[in-house]
């Protein structure tokens, strides 16, 4: 909108409006507070309000990485500081490795349209809506029994790439239509080979799409449980496994767990809040626009 | 002379790795699954050692009540889940067309429950079901109501998954719709103004049939995308207690890694997939009959 007069409301509006807001931030809210508690304060019945924030929980779940040893600690466990670098490590190669292959094949189904566009993409919806539940069986047979990569981190990456290459595809494929051919003929009259064209023309304009295309891909790496769980072993176990696998534990400490779950989830928020126009864009793109 | 052949490559050139990768991780696993779906297959066994049995999968599937519980629970998950977020979804979308301050921001806080990773969703409301220490018995008791068993009781832990899904894809259906609205055509909602039609009128006349294209895709969608969800439950409840939050996927990871029947896991997964497939169907074929209709429409206003 880009006037900038507001209606005015009437109070019961403004009172929902804020009523929506604390439903759907109270939960984060909660798990915030939750990871800044003692476990005394946890389990104390008094108002869960007023509390002492402590860091202790992180200083728990990172103590790998710290430069000083937290007091509180008697062993240091550095299970999650590990799960923490595995994550980011799957996360950031399999994004980038989908998003250059994705919008290379993007751009050659856009452009060369050497194949009819609509089984295109009918086939990449259909893929799109495979769940991880069904590539359980056959990747962990596949994985460890014919291609020997099950338990490495590129074992992992792989099935991401694979996984997320679909929906980069089909989104891409709506940004790059919009590219008006003009350019990249000009750019052809100059001179410039098909590879220039698509790195120096087309990529610049179709950043938002990426910037799109990027945060979803490194979000279903970064969340991923089954696939990472049936595949990683002892050192490539990525975040979430760690998490699900101390929860199975009978005595379950929440404040450490919660400090976990807060860093697991920090990632997506900051996403949120520093592209969340690109993050609708994405969402909306294949339903509003058809 | 070389030049115009590498033009000519370069479609390839473009496509082939992204094609390589589908083919090998994905194309040819989903081949895998269904070939190992007529398998009595345990993971020790390479593939090649496990006995052909022809459909017995299937049949043993379907004369289990286990599986055919899960398959009940996951679609009557399904569709309640799907129900209760259309209906809030789309109505508080239709609440919130205004022109007011701070929307941009209400949108952004609304898709954090669907950016955080679903084993997080599932830790933070098991942690407010706990049964002691959670915001929602303490609440009660706080208030001299009996503690409620949320996931402790099956009825209970079927409603509270309900309730942690509602919460997590609501805005997911809301942001699509609110979308739609805001796309609709001026015109239409002023000539009805004009009209003399009421603030109802308005929404079950004009706004709800226009917006319909959308929200048939979006239900489709978030149906699709219900008979994924998995981490949540297997945080909050891990199935139980019994049976009664055990939906298909993770009957599926139990089936596989629990009791290690890897074919039946996979007969179970092709039926997943044969489900989501007739849904994906209907949508793109709706989705072509919507884009020939607007095609036709136009046509006519054009000779018009």
């Amino acid at each position: 909108m880009s006037d900038k007069t507001y209606d005015r409301q009437n109070p019961a509006f403004y009172a929902l409006l804020i009523a929506l807001v604390v439903m759907a931030i109270g939960p984060i809210y909660l798990m915030l507070a939750t990871s800044l508690k003692l476990n005394v304060d946890i389990m104390s019945d008094s108002s869960s309000l007023l509390f002492m924030p402590t860091l202790r929980n992180y200083e728990t779940a990172l103590c790998d990485f710290l430069w000083y040893e937290p007091e509180h600690l008697r062993r240091c466990d550095p299970t999650f500081g590990r799960a923490l670098v595995n994550s980011l490590v799957i996360g950031l190669v399999s994004t980038a490795i989908t998003l250059v292959i994705g919008t290379m094949a993007a751009y050659a189904l856009v452009r060369f349209r050497f194949m009819g566009r609509d089984v295109v993409s009918l086939w990449t919806l259909m893929m799109r809506m495979v769940p991880p539940a069904v590539l359980l069986v056959p990747v962990f047979g596949i994985w460890t029994f014919q291609f020997g990569i099950d338990g490495s981190r590129g074992g992992i990456v792989l099935v991401y790439v694979a996984l997320n290459l679909p929906f980069v595809i089909w989104i891409l494929q709506s940004f790059i239509v919009q590219v008006p051919i003009q350019l990249e003929e000009a750019a052809r009259m100059d001179g410039a080979g098909p590879f220039q064209v698509f790195f120096l023309v087309v990529l610049p304009l179709i950043k938002p799409g990426i910037a799109a295309a990027s945060i979803f891909t490194f979000r279903v790496a970064w969340n991923e449980f089954l696939l990472a769980n049936a595949l990683a072993d002892r050192n490539s176990r990525t975040v979430p496994v760690t998490i699900v696998n101390s929860l199975t534990e009978f005595d379950i400490d929440w404040g450490v767990i919660m400090a976990t779950g807060m860093l697991l989830a920090i990632p997506p928020i900051i996403f949120t809040f520093v592209a969340s126009r690109q993050i609708i864009t994405g969402m909306t793109a294949g339903a509003v626009k058809g | 002379m070389s030049t115009a052949r590498a033009n000519r490559m370069t479609p390839y050139l473009f496509l082939a790795p992204a094609g390589i990768v589908l083919a090998v991780a994905l194309f040819y696993p989903i081949c895998y699954m269904i070939y190992a779906s007529f398998l009595d297959w345990n993971p020790s066994q390479r593939i090649g050692e496990a006995d052909f049995i022809g459909l017995r999968n299937y049949t043993k599937l379907f004369s289990d009540a286990a599986f055919r519980e899960s398959m009940w629970v996951t679609i009557k998950f399904s569709m309640v889940v799907v129900t209760i977020e259309m209906i809030l979804g789309v109505g508080l979308a239709l609440l919130l067309d205004r022109n007011i301050r701070g929307m941009s921001v209400l949108r952004t806080l609304f898709i954090l429950p669907m950016m955080i990773a679903p084993i997080v969703v599932g830790l933070m409301w098991r942690y407010m079901y706990h049964p002691t220490v959670g915001i929602f018995n303490r609440t009660l008791t706080d208030w001299g109501f009996d503690p409620i068993p949320w996931l402790a009781d099956g009825d209970w832990a079927f409603a509270s998954v309900v309730i942690a899904d509602v919460w997590q894809w609501t805005p997911f259906i809301f942001i699509l719709s609110l979308a739609a609205l805001q796309s609709l055509p001026a015109s239409a909602i002023e000539a009805s103004k004009i009209d003399g039609a009421t603030g109802w009128q308005q929404i079950i006349y004009i706004k709800l049939p226009l917006m319909l294209p959308v929200l048939i895709v979006t239900l489709l969608l978030r149906l699709i995308d219900s008979f994924k969800v998995l981490e949540v439950i297997l945080v909050m409840t891990n199935g139980g207690p019994g049976l009664s939050t055990e939906i298909l996927s993770l009957r599926i990871n139990r089936t596989a890694s629990e009791f290690r029947e890897l074919g039946e896991a996979a007969a179970m997964s092709n039926l997943l997939l044969i489900v989501l497939l007739i849904l994906t169907f209907t949508m793109f074929i709706y989705n072509k009959a919507q884009d020939a209709r607007m095609a036709r429409l136009r046509k006519v206003e054009e000779e018009v």
